[in-house]
C-alpha cells in the first residue's frame, strides 16, 4: 500500500532514475573507455535536437489554440462595455482550457501560454497552481506577489512601497489600487494596441480540478466585486472535462462567470507527430528496436498519456545506448560518422567483429572476402561504415510504407492498394516518387526511375479511359431514343458492361504490376532493422532494461532485496539455496522470511523466538552455548528494529485485537 | 440600477421606513446592532448602501467574503472611519481588543458627531471566522463607547447565528421576495430599452417571467435574462412583421427561444457572449455545443479498467465480490442471496468506501491481461483522486489502508466500459451489479441465469 505514496509522482521517480543513470554513465565513461567522452558528447548533442524539436512540435500544434486564447482575451472586457444599457452585471470572462488528461504535459502548455500573452497582451499574467493555494488568502497573496513582485522587477525605484506590503493589506482592493497606479505608468505603445481597452489581469488556474472548491468560489466571488475597476480574465486549465465547472462551483459562482470553452490537440496526435519528427526520421541517427518502441507505447498508452514522459523515456534509452554500446561512437550523422570510423581503436574493430549482426554478414559474403574482413582492419572500417550508411537510407524508405514491424499491417497495406481506385494509387505513386526524389544513390534513383515509368503508363492510362467514358456518354445518349425495346437495351446495357471490363483490364494489370513492383520493392529493402549489418550501432533494443527501469515495480523490487539480499548486496556469504535462511542475512530479510510463515496475525513473541533460534544456530558453530545468554538483550532489541523497519515499509502493523500480535498487510510474495 | 426603485414598491416600505427610522436621528446613540436578512437581491445592500450614500452617513462597508482574516474586517472598518494612517497602526495580527483598543484611542480624538455603521455584508461567514467575533461587534457600541451601529446583512436567518452562550439580540429586519405579478415587473420595467416604449418592455418583461419564474426569482438573474434576450424579442418589429401591439405575435417569436435559453444560458452551459452570438447569426443555426457535451473523458486504459473496478467496488457489496469476479466460486445459494437491506438500491445511498486492497484485486480480474504491479499503475490511482474521478475517505490512515470511494456516475462508467470492453465478461459483470443494485432482485430467475452465464465464461 505505501507504493501510491512512494510512487504517486511518477515523473519524479523517473527524474531520480536518470540523474542516476547520468552519474553512472560518466563514472562508467571515463574509467572503463576510451571513446566515452566522446559518446557522451553525442548523446548530449542528440538529446539537444530531441528537446528542440519537441518543443517546436509543441508550439506548433499549440499554436490555434494557443492564439484563440489570446484573441478571447482580447475581446474587449464585458464589464467594461461602454453601452450603459446593456452592461452585465459583473461576468468575469472565462476561458476553459481542456488539456486532456496527461498533466505533466501541462507545465509546456502553460509555459507558452504565459510567454506569449506577456509579449502580445498583458504584462499583467498569474499562474496559480493548486498546491501553493490551499485558502483564499493564500490564493490572492500569490496572485498578488506574482502581479506585483513583477511590476518592481521593471522599474526599480517603487521597490520600497511593495516591500512594505504588510499581509494584512494583501486584498483585491491594494491590488486595485497598485493597478490604477500602473496603468498610467504603463508604456503607451501597449495602449495603442490594446485600442483604448484597459490591460486584462489574467489569473490562470493551472489545475482546475486539484483546487479546493471553496477556495475558488470565495476568490471568484470577491473577484467579481471588482470587476469595474481591474478587468479580470480566468483561464482554467481542466484535464477531464467541462462539466468539472459545474460540479464545483454552484449556480450562483458559475453565473458570475462568463466561460467558453477551448480544446487543445488530444495527446495522441501529439505522440504521432513526435513520432514522426524524432523516431521515422532518417536525420535522426538514433534508432529505437521494435520491441522498446512497444514498451514505450504501452507507457504511453496504458498508463499516463503523457508525451513528456515519452520523450523522457527516449532520453532515457539514448543515455542506455551511449553507455552500454562503445561502438555508438558510429551513430550520428553520416560526414562525422565517417571521421570517427576512421579513428576508430583496434578494440572497437575487435567488438565489431564480434557483432552477431555483422557475423552473419560476414557469412554471406565469398571466402576470401570473409578473411579480408576478419584480417583487415581498414577494410572492416569502410564495410561498417558503407553498411551504415546504406542501413539509414533503407530506414527512410520505410517512412514511405508505415511501419512495417508486422507483417499483418504490411499485408493489410499491400490488400489496400490492390483495391485502390486509380487515381488514388497515382496519388500514392507520387507522393512514394516525392519522397525518392530526396534520396541519393544510384540504386534509389533507378528505383524512382521505374516508379516514374510506372507513372507515365498510368498517366496514359487515364487518357484512354477518360476518352472511354465519353464515348460512353454517347452510347448512352444513343440509347435514349432506342428505349422502345426492352430486350434490346436490355442487351446493349450488357455488351456496355463488357466493354467496360474490357477497357479496364490494361489499368488492373498495370495495377498489379504496380503492387508486385512495390512489393519487390519492400521484400528487398524493408527487411527487418536486427537483419541489417551493424544494427547494434544505432539501433537500441534492450526493451527489457527499459522495462524494468521505466515501469519501476517498487513491492517486488523490495520483495526481491529482502528475500534475496545477494541481488542487491553481492555479498558471497549472502548466497544461499532458496527457502533456507541465512544468518549471515541482515536482520530485517531474517524477520522477513519467518514473517512469510505465518498467518494474518502474528505472534511477536513467536516471531522473536524464531529469530533468535536462528540467530544462535549460527553462533553455536563458533562460540560457547554458555554466552548465548549475554547476547539476549542485544537480539532482543536487534529484533525489536527489525519488526519497527518491517511496519516502516508496510509489511506488517500493530493492531487492537491483540495487543501482543500484529497483523500482516502483504499476501503472497515469494 | 435607479436609484428610486427600491422605494418603488409597497412590499418593503414599512421595512425601510423602520430602517430610515433608525437612521434619522444620527447626532443620538443608535441601536447597537441591526440584521437583516432576505434571499439573495432582494436589494438588502442596495438597500442599505443608498440610504447611506443619499443621507451621506459615515459607514464603513466590507463584505465578509474578502475578510479571509478578522484582522483584514478591523483594518478595513478603522481606515474607512479614520483613514489608513489609523488603520497602519493595528499590529501584524491584530486581535479584538487591538481594534478596540485601537478605535476608542482614535474616536476619542475625533469623536463621532453622528452614527457611525458599519455595514458587513454576507455576514454568514462571519460564523467561520473567531467565535468571540460576532458577539463582540454585535455590542460594539458598548465596548469602544463610541456613537457605532453594526448592519449584519445575510441570506440566513438569525437563528442560525446565534452562539451557544448567548448574545446580544440585534434587531431584525426581513426583506421579503418580491412577488412575481406587481414588484418584480416593476423593477424590471425600470432598465427599459431606450428606443422602445416602456409598455412593450413591461409586456416582454411579463413574457420573461412567465418563462422563468418558476426557476428563478433572483433578480439580478432575470435582469440579465432580459438584457440578454431583448434583441431577439424586438426582431419582428425591427423587420417590420409586427406591430408593437401584437403581443400574441411576439409571444410566439420569442417563447420557444426562452425556452432553451433556460436550459442554456441560464444554466452557464452556454456563455452569454456565445449566445448573443448565436442570435445574430441565428440563420445558420448552429447548435451550439453545451458544457456538459463534452462529458467523455479520454482516459489511459488501465485508469479506465482502475475506475471500473472502482465503481464496482464502490457499489456492489464485498461479500459478492467472490461470486462476481472468482472463477470458481462455491455453490449458489439461492436463498439469502443478499441480506435485506442490501436490497434497497446502492444507487439511492451512494458510494461505499472501499479499501485499496479490494479496489486492486477487483482490478486484477477485470482487466483482461496479467498486469504487474508497477508503480505506474498505483500513481494512476492517485492522478484519478486529483481529478475527482475517485476520492479519497478518511485522512487518518494514509500509510497502511487508504480508502477510496467512486465519484462518478453510472453513465460514465458505462461510457467507459463501452470502449475498452472487449471481453464480454466485463459488461456482463457490469449488468449484473446493475441488476443487483436496481431492486430487480426480486426477479431471482433472470439474476441467476446472468449468474450461471458468467460461471460459463
Amino acid at each position: 500500500t505505501t507504493e501510491t505514496l512512494i510512487c504517486s509522482d511518477s515523473n519524479l521517480s523517473l527524474m531520480i532514475l536518470e540523474t542516476a543513470s547520468k552519474k553512472r554513465k560518466r563514472h562508467i565513461g571515463v574509467g572503463d573507455d576510451e571513446n566515452g567522452c566522446d559518446r557522451f558528447t553525442i548523446c548530449q548533442k542528440l538529446w539537444e535536437t530531441v528537446q528542440m524539436n519537441t518543443e517546436v512540435i509543441q508550439d506548433q500544434l499549440n499554436k490555434k489554440v494557443l492564439d484563440s486564447l489570446a484573441e478571447f482575451i482580447k475581446k474587449p472586457g464585458l464589464a467594461c462595455s461602454s453601452d450603459v444599457w446593456r452592461q452585465r452585471g459583473s461576468e468575469i470572462p472565462t476561458a476553459a482550457l481542456m488539456l486532456g488528461v496527461n498533466v505533466p504535459d501541462h507545465a509546456m502548455t502553460f509555459r507558452s501560454l504565459c510567454n506569449l500573452l506577456q509579449d502580445s497582451v498583458t504584462p499583467f499574467v498569474v499562474s496559480v497552481h493548486a498546491k501553493e493555494c490551499a485558502a483564499v488568502k493564500l490564493l490572492i497573496q500569490k496572485v498578488l506577489e506574482q502581479l506585483m513582485g513583477r511590476g518592481v522587477s521593471v522599474d526599480e525605484e517603487q521597490e520600497d512601497d511593495t516591500a512594505l506590503l504588510q499581509k494584512t493589506q494583501c486584498t483585491i482592493s491594494a491590488l486595485c489600487q497598485w493597478y490604477k497606479t500602473k496603468c498610467t505608468q504603463v508604456s503607451p505603445k501597449r495602449k495603442e494596441n490594446l485600442a483604448k481597452n484597459d490591460l486584462p489581469v489574467v489569473v490562470i488556474f493551472k489545475d482546475f480540478e486539484a483546487f479546493n472548491s471553496q477556495v475558488l468560489q470565495d476568490f471568484i466571488l470577491i473577484c467579481s466585486r471588482y470587476t469595474q475597476e481591474l478587468p479580470f480574465v480566468f483561464i482554467f486549465g481542466i484535464a477531464t472535462s467541462p462539466s468539472a465547472i459545474q460540479h464545483r462551483l454552484p449556480h450562483s459562482v458559475s453565473s458570475l462567470l462568463c466561460i467558453e470553452v477551448f480544446h487543445s490537440l488530444s495527446c495522441t496526435q501529439h505522440l504521432a507527430s513526435v513520432f514522426d519528427k524524432l523516431i521515422l526520421n532518417s536525420q535522426f541517427p538514433f534508432k529505437l528496436s521494435s520491441r522498446v518502441i512497444q514498451v514505450l507505447v504501452g507507457i504511453f498508452l496504458y498508463h499516463d498519456f503523457s508525451v513528456q514522459n515519452f520523450v523522457k523515456g527516449l532520453q532515457f534509452s539514448m543515455l542506455e545506448h551511449f553507455n552500454s554500446q562503445p561502438l555508438s561512437v558510429l551513430c550520428c550523422q553520416k560526414h562525422e560518422a565517417l571521421l570517427s570510423a576512421k579513428i576508430l581503436s583496434k578494440q572497437n574493430v575487435e567488438r565489431i567483429r564480434h557483432l552477431p549482426s555483422f557475423m552473419r554478414y560476414v557469412e554471406t559474403q565469398e571466402p576470401q572476402e570473409q578473411v579480408r574482413l576478419l584480417t583487415n582492419d581498414e577494410h572492416v572500417k569502410v564495410t561498417s561504415f558503407y553498411s551504415t550508411i546504406v542501413h539509414i537510407r533503407e530506414l527512410h524508405v520505410s517512412c514511405i510504407e508505415k511501419n512495417l514491424w508486422e507483417t499483418e499491417e504490411y499485408d493489410s497495406a499491400l490488400q489496400l492498394l490492390r483495391i485502390l481506385a486509380k487515381d488514388e494509387l497515382v496519388a500514392a505513386l507520387r507522393s512514394c516518387a516525392e519522397i525518392l526524389k530526396s534520396a541519393n544513390t544510384k540504386r534509389m534513383q533507378n528505383v524512382l526511375q521505374q516508379l516514374e515509368d510506372f507513372l507515365g503508363r498510368l498517366e496514359a492510362l487515364q487518357g484512354v479511359s477518360s476518352e472511354d467514358s465519353s464515348g460512353n456518354g454517347v452510347v448512352s445518349a444513343k440509347m435514349e431514343y432506342q428505349r422502345t425495346d426492352l430486350f434490346q437495351l436490355q442487351k446493349t446495357l450488357l455488351e456496355k458492361e463488357s466493354r467496360r471490363t474490357k477497357r479496364m483490364n490494361p489499368f488492373e494489370v498495370l495495377r498489379s504490376q504496380v503492387i508486385d513492383f512495390i512489393d519487390s520493392l519492400v521484400r528487398e529493402y524493408l527487411t527487418p532493422a536486427e537483419f541489417q549489418p551493424l544494427n547494434e550501432v544505432c539501433y537500441y533494443s534492450s526493451s527489457g532494461v527499459l522495462r524494468q527501469r521505466l515501469n519501476v515495480t517498487p513491492r517486488t523490487s523490495i520483495q526481491a532485496a529482502l528475500t534475496h539480499p545477494f541481488y542487491y548486496l553481492k555479498n558471497e556469504s549472502l548466497k544461499t539455496n532458496t527457502g533456507t535462511i541465512s544468518s549471515a542475512a541482515p536482520d530485517l530479510c531474517i524477520v522477513y522470511k519467518l514473517h512469510l510463515e505465518c498467518g494474518r496475525l502474528i505472534n511477536l513473541y513467536d516471531w522473536l523466538e524464531a529469530y533468535v533460534t536462528v540467530m544462535s544456530a549460527a553462533e553455536d558453530q563458533d562460540t560457547n552455548s554458555e554466552e548465548c545468554g549475554k547476547f539476549d538483550s542485544l537480539k532482543h532489541a536487534r529484533f525489536i528494529q527489525a519488526v519497527s523497519e518491517m511496519e516502516f515499509l508496510g509489511f506488517v502493523k500493530s493492531t487492537k485485537q491483540k495487543t501482543d500480535h500484529v497483523a500482516r498487510l502483504t499476501w503472497g510474495g515469494c | 440600477m435607479s436609484h428610486q426603485k427600491s422605494f418603488q414598491y409597497a412590499d418593503l416600505l414599512s421595512v425601510l421606513e423602520r430602517v430610515v427610522d433608525i437612521m434619522s436621528a444620527p447626532d443620538q446613540y443608535s441601536y447597537p446592532s441591526v440584521f437583516i436578512y432576505g434571499h439573495r437581491a432582494t436589494g438588502k445592500s442596495h438597500v442599505v448602501l443608498s440610504i447611506m450614500k443619499d443621507l451621506e452617513l459615515p459607514h464603513a462597508s466590507v463584505d465578509c467574503v474578502e475578510c479571509v482574516s478578522s484582522g483584514l474586517l478591523f483594518h478595513q472598518v478603522l481606515s474607512a472611519f479614520f483613514g489608513p494612517d489609523a488603520a497602519a497602526l493595528l499590529p501584524r495580527c491584530p486581535s479584538l481588543s487591538d481594534f478596540v483598543r485601537l478605535y476608542k484611542q482614535m474616536s476619542s480624538n475625533s469623536p463621532a458627531t453622528q452614527t457611525r455603521y458599519i455595514i458587513l455584508d454576507r455576514a454568514e461567514r462571519m460564523r467561520d471566522m473567531d467565535f468571540s467575533l460576532l458577539p463582540a461587534l454585535l455590542r460594539l457600541q458598548e465596548l469602544v463607547n463610541d456613537n457605532v451601529t453594526v448592519i449584519l446583512l445575510s441570506e440566513i436567518v438569525w437563528e442560525k447565528f446565534r452562539p451557544n452562550t448567548g448574545c446580544f439580540e440585534p434587531l431584525l429586519f426581513h426583506f421579503p421576495d418580491y412577488s412575481k405579478g406587481k414588484s418584480l415587473v416593476q423593477i424590471l420595467s425600470w432598465d427599459h430599452h431606450p428606443s422602445y416604449t416602456p409598455e412593450l418592455y413591461a409586456s416582454y418583461i411579463n413574457i420573461l417571467l412567465g418563462v422563468f419564474f418558476s426557476v428563478c426569482r433572483d433578480l439580478r438573474e432575470l435582469r440579465h435574462l432580459a438584457v440578454l434576450n431583448f434583441s431577439k424579442f424586438c426582431e419582428p418589429l425591427e423587420k417590420g412583421e409586427a406591430k408593437e401591439s401584437d403581443i400574441h405575435k411576439l409571444w410566439k417569436n420569442i417563447e420557444p427561444h426562452l425556452q432553451r435559453a433556460m436550459q442554456t444560458v441560464y444554466l452557464r452551459e452556454v456563455s452569454s457572449v456565445q449566445w448573443e452570438q448565436q442570435q445574430m447569426d441565428e440563420k445558420e443555426a448552429t447548435t451550439l455545443r453545451v458544457l456538459s457535451a463534452h462529458a467523455h473523458i479520454e482516459l489511459p486504459y488501465y485508469s479506465k479498467f482502475l475506475l471500473i473496478a472502482a465503481y464496482l467496488a464502490s457499489f456492489n457489496p464485498a461479500r459478492t465480490d467472490r461470486r462476481f469476479f472468482l472463477k470458481s466460486h462455491g455453490k449458489i445459494r439461492k436463498t439469502n442471496f443478499l441480506k435485506k437491506h442490501e436490497k434497497t438500491s446502492n444507487h439511492l445511498l451512494g458510494p461505499k468506501p472501499f479499501p485499496l486492497d479490494r479496489l486492486m484485486a477487483i482490478f486484477y480480474s477485470v482487466v483482461d491481461s496479467r498486469v504487474a504491479p508497477t508503480a505506474s499503475v498505483f500513481s494512476q490511482i492517485s492522478s484519478l483522486v486529483t481529478l475527482q474521478l475517485l476520492s479519497q475517505v478518511g485522512h487518518d490512515d494514509q500509510l497502511d489502508s487508504p480508502k477510496y470511494k467512486c465519484s462518478v456516475s453510472l453513465d460514465f462508467i458505462l461510457a467507459i466500459s463501452r470502449c475498452v470492453c472487449v471481453c464480454v465478461r466485463l459488461l456482463d459483470l457490469l449488468a449484473l451489479s446493475l441488476v443487483i443494485q436496481s431492486q430487480v432482485v426480486r426477479q431471482e430467475r433472470s439474476l441467476f441465469t446472468a449468474v450461471s452465464n458468467l460461471h460459463l465464461l
